[in-house]
């Protein structure tokens, strides 16, 4: 059953990664605002001959 | 502030999103015949490439990775660039991934054809093509961290996180399963051997269904869902909780596929925790996607997209709710090798990936054409037949799961089974062509799709470059602190930096067992390593694809040990590679099949299965007589296993072939003494068994499961 040290160690690094990713991600005000954050896809980003909404875009987080 | 003007390149998803539709098509047809297969035996059609265990891989690989494969790019493709207001990194990378991937396809569906496996469920294609898709990967990898790098938008949103766990897992999965040992152009060993390969194949396997079909799906959902309903999702906060706490579970729950195997009791235990665990995350993930649509179920009513995205994620709820009960060991004793887990995968197939797809296809193509849906009607009709292609697909594959395993445990007052093996699939054969018309219908709602975008791509008015402005990255972020934006603008390589490294971590550590070799050291001291005719068998039980329809593993059950004999041990897999467990009992078990029939029972039964066993479903395998085997092949294989630890005498590779022919004259002299097998070789214009693939199966058939019938009190079970 060795192979499991591998699957272990693979699986270990990935979740490690994923974890120094998720602190980043929190350091980093990456979660800071989770209000603005889901509006925000809903906005496109027209130029402004298309008179497009682009204004939303641009509000700083 | 200084606006910048791009463009998003519409192109490279228009591509993808007619490869998925194609495919898509292509993997329900094949869906459609090996279903049909199991009602008609006929529709084997007595020729090698359509039979199901060629044809079954053809549909898996079809419809997860051609199918839903596209339909990733596609929506990953169109998304980021939108999420990251940037253009792709690279139109000619794009290029190359598109093809790339598309060829990978061609090739992989003609390998499967001509029998080119490696024996692995969802991962059956041969090395080169191996090769060829980790390369297309890394591009595809390149493409997108480098799009996240030229990024205007500070903020990574969430579906973002679901495609980088996606590519980092999905890389690490592959390369670590696909390790093998290439013997020739097209035919390679598993690098690891029974237990341990079974763990790493459904280590694989789990993780394939959360990374390929799971992770980027949920990216999908997260923003084409919001952009269906005109609404941000209900909670920004749960669907961050949504994605790190599915990903920090999801990788540790493949055990899960071995339950009651020779897998040792603790990994089966830590795979069921995990997988019971998985229930949380993804019922928040599914619970944030209904709640969307919260104030706007009244145009669910009226629009297409959003329900076909309302039965997606409902079936993805449905999907994964079953998943965690059918990792519990009391539900899997019943579930496990029925039809109840095809029922479970295509719950998810078809619900979720599927109608995920359809729902992102009527959103996206008329969008990126500029004009409206050709017909609302047909979209609509396209939702109720797949709706009811999924009742009607499910019902009755819950129905013959739950019929059959019931019926494979019952006994008689006597206390002996009531019903043969193929008793108990003659009983279900009316699901399986209900099953079917699921399957049709489905399929026809597809054809519908087609037609409707082929009339919207007609009317509409396609733009390849659709402008875009924003403003850089640097300039919104500048008031929080000088050159800190450079920190986060270089993560995305060090996340791709980071993950390559562990891969490669990996990598070099799976050399250390191996080298090690104390698995490959038999615990059963009369298990030995098949013999040179036997492994020319055990290649082509594999090129057939025998393990689609036969396990060889007898759980420890009273009605699985008095059914096929004593249970399975950890030590009688030592020399699979790779190991041929199986999932799925269409056929009977096979694990103490040798010496259970005479050699003449196996010809007649592969000539034609149902003059042994009458109603028998299985193909006929008359090609097995007219073709060889290829013993200038023999010594490469001797060479090849010798490398992986299995003990054959130093310089054997040289005698193997004169071992072989002994062994193969031996069985070809006792099939011809009868009478009924003469008139066959007559028949078919057959002079000489001798060299033939048919005596190599049987003498494979024969040997499986024998050694430890031996010395019965040596056996142990490794736990």
């Amino acid at each position: 059953m060795s192979v499991v040290i591998l699957l272990m160690i693979c699986s270990i690094c990935v979740a490690g990664g994923f974890l120094v990713a998720y602190l980043w991600s929190v350091k980093k005000g990456q979660f800071d605002d989770l209000e603005a954050s889901g509006f925000r896809i809903l906005h496109d980003t027209k130029p402004v001959a298309d008179k497009g909404d682009f204004q939303n875009s641009k509000i700083p987080k | 502030m200084q606006l910048e003007r791009f463009s998003y390149d519409n192109k490279i998803v228009k591509w993808f999103a007619m490869a998925t539709i194609v495919w898509g098509v292509v993997g329900f047809l094949a869906g459609l015949l090996i279903a049909l297969q199991l009602a008609f035996p006929a529709l084997n059609f007595d020729w090698a490439p359509t039979t199901f265990g060629r044809m079954r891989p053809v549909h898996t690989n079809a419809v997860i990775f051609a199918f839903v494969g596209n339909g990733i790019f596609m929506g990953v493709y169109y998304s980021l660039q939108r999420l990251v207001k940037a253009r792709l990194f690279s139109d000619l990378l794009s290029k190359i991934h598109f093809w790339g991937w598309q060829l990978i396809i061609v090739f992989g569906a003609l390998s499967l054809w001509m029998g080119y496996t490696t024996g692995k469920e969802y991962a059956e294609l041969e090395w080169p093509l191996d090769i060829a898709i980790t390369l297309i990967w890394v591009v595809f990898g390149v493409n997108m961290f480098g799009t996240i790098l030229k990024r205007r938008e500070g903020h990574l949103y969430v579906a973002i996180w679901f495609y980088i766990a996606t590519w980092v897992t999905v890389a690490m999965l592959h390369i670590v399963n696909s390790i093998e040992l290439p013997i020739e152009f097209m035919k390679s060993y598993s690098w690891y051997a029974g237990v341990q390969d079974a763990l790493v194949q459904w280590w694989y396997g789990h993780n394939a269904v959360a990374f390929f079909l799971t992770t980027p799906y949920l990216g999908l959902m997260y923003y084409f869902l919001p952009k269906a309903a005109n609404r941000p999702v209900y909670s920004y906060r749960l669907s961050i909780i949504h994605f790190w706490a599915l990903i920090f579970i999801y990788i540790w729950a493949g055990p899960h596929h071995l339950l009651y195997t020779a897998l040792p009791d603790w990994a089966q235990s830590l795979g069921v925790v995990f997988s019971v665990m998985l229930i949380a995350p993804s019922w928040g993930g599914m619970i944030n996607g209904l709640l969307t649509l919260r104030g706007a179920w009244d145009r669910v009513r009226e629009d297409a997209v959003l329900k076909f995205m309302v039965v997606a994620i409902t079936a993805y709820g449905m999907a994964t709710f079953e998943g965690p009960m059918l990792s519990l060991k009391n539900v899997n004793a019943i579930s496990h090798f029925s039809d109840w887990t095809i029922a479970h995968v295509h719950v998810g197939a078809l619900g979720w990936n599927g109608f995920l797809t359809f729902a992102v296809l009527y959103w996206l193509i008329p969008r990126m054409w500029r004009t409206e849906l050709y017909s609302k009607s047909l979209a609509n009709a396209h939702f109720w037949l797949g709706t009811l292609g999924i009742v009607f697909y499910a019902v009755p594959m819950y129905w013959a799961g739950f019929t059959q395993a019931l019926n494979w445990k019952t006994f008689t007052p006597e206390g002996v089974l009531q019903y043969s093996f193929l008793d108990t699939v003659n009983m279900i054969a009316p699901m399986y062509m209900l099953r079917s018309l699921g399957g049709l219908l489905y399929l026809s709602g597809a054809i519908l799709m087609v037609i409707n975008i082929w009339k919207t791509v007609a009317k509409g008015n396609f733009q390849a470059n659709e402008e875009a402005e924003a403003p850089a990255l640097v300039k919104v972020e500048a008031h929080k602190g000088e050159h800190w934006h450079r920190f986060i603008e270089r993560k995305p390589l060090q996340m791709l930096f980071w993950s390559l490294v562990m891969v490669a971590i990996g990598g070099a550590i799976e050399m250390i067992p191996t080298f090690l070799v104390k698995e490959n050291i038999p615990t059963i001291s009369s298990v030995k390593p098949y013999s040179p005719l036997e492994l020319h068998g055990r290649d082509i039980y594999i090129s057939e694809g025998c393990y689609t329809c036969h396990s060889q593993m007898v759980r420890p059950f009273r009605d699985e040990v008095v059914r096929y004999g004593e249970y399975s041990k950890a030590g009688e897999f030592v020399y699979d590679h790779p190991f041929q467990w199986g999932s799925k009992r269409t056929g009977p078990d096979l694990a103490r099949v040798g010496g259970k029939y005479p050699n003449s029972w196996h010809f007649n039964h592969m000539y034609q299965p149902t003059s042994t066993s009458p109603k028998s479903i299985m193909p006929r395998y008359t090609w097995l007589l007219t073709t060889g085997i290829d013993i200038m092949r023999t010594p490469k294989m001797i060479k090849g296993m010798q490398t992986l630890g299995v003990p054959y005498e130093k310089g054997y590779h040289n005698r193997a072939n004169g071992d072989l022919e002994i062994q193969a004259k031996a069985i070809a002299a006792d099939l011809v003494k009868e009478k009924e097998i003469q008139q066959i070789m007559e028949f078919e214009g057959v002079k000489d068994l001798t060299y033939t693939k048919m005596v190599a199966l049987i003498a494979y058939l024969q040997r499986i499961g024998t050694d430890i019938k031996a010395v019965p009190a040596d056996a142990k079970p490794i736990h």
